[in-house]
């Protein structure tokens, strides 16, 4: 029994990372950049939703759509600031340590406007728990939904890429930058329109972050926000399927890991674990392989 | 520019006049007056700490001037800014050294504290911590300290919960990362095995991992634990108890000091998920005790706010310091060797009543030995049990 419960809260936690990763898979897909300010985008768009709600009072829903207009402003904001005129730099690198300033920047940004106190953030989610087997297990409201909208978030986005034009772009983008203007593609706006996409993921994937683990301080999103780039390098960057599986079975490993190995060593065994399957499959499990044609 | 080095030239020669002068009335001491001086964060993230103990200090001495000081000598204290940071408490006690201290009231944190008991110890000056935890704090024989030790709440924890029977199973829940954590959890264990309560799980969080408690609830639940040992700060700790309401899992919960702050340190948190809570601490500003209502009333008027463990922690300090100077005899004129030789005399084995306890004593080697006092949360304020 108590083994079906570790199941489900892994599915909880995985759940979540699988959200955040859907992001950083996306913008690396398509912009093959590593956006590591993505985690305190999540903390931005949670802080938005405990403004708007906890201190204002607005309902849920109006804490979340404003969370996500902000958030996908941001992200606009930073890729036209931060990142777009580093693009050509000759090393990939230099856009790399900006993203790791804008990172910083937003965390001490936060720090100056909400303090250092930590919020207990007020659950957005209405569904209530599922006991099973006389209360031995629950399945919160939290984990359920978190779970639907990464399956849904997960199809609109491959349905988006595949059937409609914009998605074709970014496709197209993403193979070659170069050839995809030569064929009167935009690309920068495609890029922008990928950072939109991924940062108004990172807003719906904060409030889900903090309803199921309600604390909100200005690092809230850094540690879950590189534990689901690992899990979107473990389940192929780039793919958003991979995103999801990668982000479910590295909650499933934290936990079980927690559970029945040792609570001290978790995040060292996760760890170990992806080293040997990125031996063993160094794309990850759904990454593709692509030779480079010379 | 020759004029200028002229000019600083003069202007360096000139300082180090006073400098000296400075030196020539540090060791003379006050005549009639005992100098009493400490550091701790007036300013910064830890402020609130520090200025509780100035003010609680700076409200005893004044009340004992009051009545007319001891052995007819007056107090006076000076406090210095240290933002806790070890570096500039070294710089504010060198402040308070050229000031002319006799006796070191302080610090107020735990690395400050270590750094000054250096100098003190270099200096054979008598120091006295109100609040510092760490147990190098009183590593000296110079030095005492108020408050328990991060250790010595693990070992008061565990008599408390064994002698006052209030559970048979313990599971605990700590932090590996952080060694305020890890110290009280490890003598906790020690202790624990002398009385009758068992621990059925010890699980652990990291500073990487400090928001999904799942497992370690789980855990604790399928051990058959009534009693979860909580020794952490109140910031996780709000977490659990949120995580713990979550899924049904209703045991009672036993922290330490670093639950003290649990009502009010994290905002929008749901307090009445803290009923029931209890945790160690030597004071409660709810008390019925008459000192304390009459400590708690004085220290409201003057500065407009209930005074925490700190305040109490210094103001016990400070007629401690008091006491000691009775017992021992010493006099404002005597150079600080003498007076540290008296005090550290004279606490060995002294029975001290105060706010943080009645009959407290002293070993040498600093630790104060008193009766742990525990508070339970009930209707959102801390009741004394």
């Amino acid at each position: 029994m108590s083994f079906l419960q570790y199941l489900i809260s892994g599915l909880s936690l995985g759940s979540v990372y699988a959200l955040i990763a859907l992001g950083y898979t996306m913008v690396y897909g398509i912009a093959k950049m590593l956006n590591f300010a993505h985690g305190d985008v999540i903390m931005i768009g949670a802080f938005t939703t405990y403004t708007i709600c906890s201190a204002l009072g607005l309902p849920p829903a109006a804490g979340v759509l404003a969370a996500v207009v902000l958030c996908t402003l941001l992200g606009v904001c930073i890729e036209k600031v931060a990142y777009k005129p580093l693009r050509k730099a000759a090393s990939p690198l230099a856009v790399l340590i900006t993203a790791i300033g804008v990172s910083y920047l937003l965390q001490n940004v936060a720090l100056l406007i909400f303090g250092t106190n930590t919020k207990a953030f007020t659950s957005v989610v209405s569904v209530n728990a599922v006991r099973l087997a006389d209360g031995q297990l629950t399945i919160t409201g939290e984990t359920i939904v978190t779970i639907v909208s990464c399956i849904v978030i997960m199809a609109g986005l491959m349905i988006f890429i595949r059937k409609t034009k914009a998605g074709q772009a970014m496709l197209a983008v993403s193979e070659d930058k170069g050839a995809a203007q030569l064929m009167g593609i935009n690309v920068n706006g495609t890029i922008a329109l990928t950072f939109a996409i991924g940062s108004a993921l990172a807003a719906v994937a904060g409030v889900l972050l903090c309803s199921a683990y309600p604390s909100l301080n200005p690092y809230t999103g850094s540690m879950p926000g590189i534990k689901a780039f690992v899990a979107a390098v473990f389940g192929g960057i780039g793919s958003i399927p991979g995103a999801f599986i990668g982000g479910i079975l590295l909650g499933i490993i934290e936990i079980f890991a927690k559970a029945y190995i040792s609570s001290q060593m978790a995040d060292a065994i996760v760890f170990a674990i992806l080293i040997v399957i990125l031996l063993i499959k160094p794309t990850g499990i759904l990454g593709r392989n692509i030779q480079e044609k010379v | 520019m020759k004029n200028f080095k002229k000019l600083v030239g003069a202007a360096m020669a000139a300082s180090m006049v006073f400098a000296m002068a400075g030196c020539g009335s540090n060791n003379g001491g006050g005549g009639d007056t005992f100098k009493i001086g400490g550091t701790g964060p007036l300013t910064g993230g830890a402020a609130a700490y520090g200025q509780a103990v100035r003010n609680a200090a700076q409200l005893a001495v004044d009340e004992i001037n009051e009545n007319g000081g001891v052995n007819g000598y007056m107090l006076e204290l000076n406090y210095q800014d240290d933002e806790h940071d070890a570096e500039k408490a070294v710089n504010a006690y060198n402040t308070i050294k050229d000031w002319g201290v006799q006796i070191v009231l302080g610090s107020v944190t735990s690395a400050p504290c270590i750094a000054v008991a250096d100098k003190t110890k270099d200096d054979n000056i008598f120091q006295l911590t109100p609040s510092g935890t760490a147990v190098e704090c009183t590593q000296y024989d110079n030095a005492f300290r108020v408050c328990f030790s991060d250790p010595a709440q693990g070992t008061a924890s565990a008599q408390y919960i064994g002698e006052h029977n209030l559970a048979s199973k313990v599971a605990i829940i700590y932090d590996s990362s952080d060694v305020y954590s890890t110290g009280i959890y490890e003598n906790f264990v020690k202790e624990a095995e002398k009385y009758s309560f068992e621990i059925v799980s010890a699980e652990a969080f990291t500073q990487d991992s400090n928001s999904d408690f799942s497992v370690q609830l789980q855990k604790s639940k399928d051990s058959g634990a009534d009693m979860v040992f909580l020794p952490i700060y109140y910031k996780e700790a709000s977490l659990i108890l949120t995580q713990a309401n979550g899924m049904g899992f209703a045991p009672k919960f036993f922290g330490v000091d670093g639950m003290d702050g649990i009502l009010s340190g994290v905002d929008n948190f749901d307090a009445s998920l803290a009923e029931g809570v209890m945790f160690l601490t030597p004071f409660a500003a709810t008390s019925s005790d008459a000192n304390i209502v009459n400590f708690v009333k004085a220290y409201e008027e003057k500065f407009g706010e209930t005074p925490n463990q700190f305040a109490a922690d210094a103001y016990d300090g400070v007629y401690l310091i008091k006491a000691l100077i009775e017992k021992s005899g010493v006099k404002p004129s005597d150079d600080v060797a003498t007076i540290c030789n008296g005090l550290k005399g004279a606490i060995v084995d002294y029975s001290f009543d105060g706010l943080t306890g009645s009959g407290i004593t002293w070993s040498a080697d600093g630790e104060p030995n008193k009766a742990p006092s525990v508070v339970i949360i009930q209707g959102g304020v801390y009741i004394e049990m």
